[in-house]
């Protein structure tokens, strides 16, 4: 590894070299390090780019790391990850993805995630996207996420984008079964001409199935965003979506949520809030001393934290 | 000290295009160690005074003087650093950022927990449960309202602007914003407030009426005054 590497460890997954426990790191399209153990098995896919990650039944406590690495332009990397959570497991997934592009050409990946979480399992899984370079190269990310969650399993996504980011599209899939519960908190960061597209298809199938969305969005220089979510409560559940967006300069974000409530049952919530910084936040900061700069960032990273 | 000379206000009637005096030719000062209680009715222009005081609005003419230099022109962070220190009227929501983080901005350094216990327990909370709480909606009106004076103490300065420090605080604990200001006697205390109580604090008493000032004098003139004439007092309400 060397320092821009590392330097993109740090910022995707915290990390200061190679972790312990399980791990797979990957950059430009090829394994760079990976343990595995009875516990936590991470094994290469046969038929496709990918792993597999088998976290075995009543596992608890345990943390993964999977992060990849791009640092070249005109390459495209598509990874096709499945994660089998046994029953009763309670694990930390922390992905993610950095891309340093100095490069006219493009570098792109896209991970294609899908989770089959057991019984009475929790998952809590962490994805961070972050790129930088000096090139002129687009610096594109576009996840899939699905999630399919069994009785009473949790499964928690923190979703981060940080910027640097050209242009991505992010699909998030759940079907929520009996008494599981879905909790995403999504953060994301434009600027210039970058693009980010976040779409959620939620589908509460369970009795007593729930889930709670949160999306906190901040754009800026003449960057677009478009949230979109569709929420299906077949059940009696309850679901809960939550945009919020702070526009700066010329950016321009859009919000369009959806809402069915298949079940007479089911109770679901849409929020949404898009708008510059309250004038009365600065004035507020200001009031304790920041400048008027130091009170926008103040409120931005207080939104995004 | 802090003056105001022959301060004015005016705002243009949206309907009518007319103008609309808010403060008309007002002349006050403030002393170092000394609590004043502006009070009035609801438009007569006392939250105005405290925007104007912080910079938070220009005065459309006069001067306002802070030992001696006119600081009319500065901006609300050139007033907060020279040692202004206002709590709003209504505390201001901030989606994500924590008490402790809002207790390090308003100290200008890394508070330890020993500190922001001294400014919570202040305005009588706990520091632990309310810490890393966000000061956002899931607070109710009176938290926000300790945090926000929490804040004011934290900040510290020379000058503090308490804008209807009472509202939305229980009566019952009236005692701990009573030793708040016994904590600020050696500043420049400016208070709006109708609360009785909060007036016998006062070591001086500013009534506003109609944008202008109708009397001003020592706490005890005043209430005599109050007291043979309450129509003073009386809510005469200016939209404004």
């Amino acid at each position: 590894m060397d320092g821009t590497d590392k330097e993109l460890l740090e910022t995707i997954a915290d990390l200061h070299g190679i972790p312990e426990g399980s791990f797979n790191i990957r950059k430009n399209g090829t394994l760079l390090a990976r343990n595995s153990d009875k516990d936590v098995e991470i094994v290469s896919k046969k038929d496709k780019d990918g792993i597999d990650i088998i976290v075995r039944p009543g596992v608890k406590n345990r943390s993964v790391h999977i992060p990849v690495l791009l640092t070249v332009g005109d390459f495209h990397d598509t990874v096709y990850n499945d994660f089998y959570i046994g029953d009763g497991a309670d694990v930390t997934i922390i992905a993610g993805c950095g891309i340093h592009n100095d490069t006219c050409g493009a570098a792109e990946h896209d991970g294609i995630h899908t989770f089959y979480v057991g019984k009475n399992a929790k998952v809590r899984y962490v994805e961070r996207h972050y790129a930088n370079g000096s090139g002129t190269g687009k610096r594109v990310f576009d996840p899939t996420t699905k999630i399919y969650l069994k009785e009473k399993a949790c499964f928690i996504l923190e979703s981060t984008q940080l910027g640097g980011v050209t242009y991505s599209d992010r699909k998030t899939y759940a079907a929520v079964g009996k008494d599981a519960a879905l909790i995403v908190k999504e953060k994301i960061l434009t600027d210039h001409e970058e693009r980010a597209v976040t779409d959620f298809k939620i589908n509460l199938r369970g009795k007593g199935s729930r889930a709670d969305i949160v999306s906190r969005s901040v754009a800026r220089g003449s960057s677009y965003q478009h949230f979109r979510s569709d929420l299906i409560g077949k059940n009696e559940c309850f679901g809960h979506v939550e945009c919020d967006g702070i526009v700066l300069e010329n950016a321009r974000i859009m919000s369009t949520p959806k809402i069915d409530a298949v079940s007479t049952e089911a109770s679901l919530v849409h929020e949404a809030a898009v708008g510059k910084i309250a004038g009365e936040q600065l004035i507020k900061l200001m009031s304790l001393g920041l400048t008027e700069q130091e009170a926008e960032n103040a409120v931005i990273q207080g939104f995004l934290s | 000290m802090v003056e105001l000379k022959n301060v004015s206000y005016s705002v243009k009637d949206e309907a009518s295009g007319r103008k609309q005096d808010i403060l008309k030719n007002v002349n006050l000062c403030f002393d170092d160690a000394s609590v004043t209680v502006i009070t009035g009715p609801n438009g007569s222009g006392k939250s105005t005074l405290i925007k104007l005081l912080m910079g938070m609005q220009q005065p459309t003419s006069g001067r306002i003087l802070f030992n001696g230099e006119d600081i009319t022109a500065l901006s609300v962070t050139e007033r907060a650093k020279k040692g202004f220190t206002i709590a709003f009227q209504q505390p201001v929501r901030f989606k994500g950022i924590t008490v402790k983080k809002l207790l390090s901005l308003a100290s200008g350094t890394q508070q330890d927990i020993g500190q922001m216990c001294d400014c919570l327990s202040a305005v009588g909370l706990c520091a632990r449960d309310y810490i890393d709480r966000q000061v956002d909606g899931t607070l109710s009106g009176g938290e926000l309202k300790r945090i926000e004076l929490a804040l004011a103490i934290a900040k510290g300065g020379d000058v503090f602007l308490l804008d209807e420090p009472e509202a939305g605080i229980d009566l019952w604990s009236f005692e701990d914003l009573v030793r708040i200001f016994n904590r600020l006697r050696d500043k420049t205390v400016i208070i709006v407030s109708h609360q009785h109580r909060i007036l016998e604090t006062a070591d001086r008493i500013v009534l506003f009426e109609n944008d202008r000032i109708v009397s001003a004098g020592k706490k005890e003139e005043m209430f005599s005054k109050l007291t043979e004439r309450p129509a003073l007092c009386a809510m005469r309400v200016k939209e404004v």
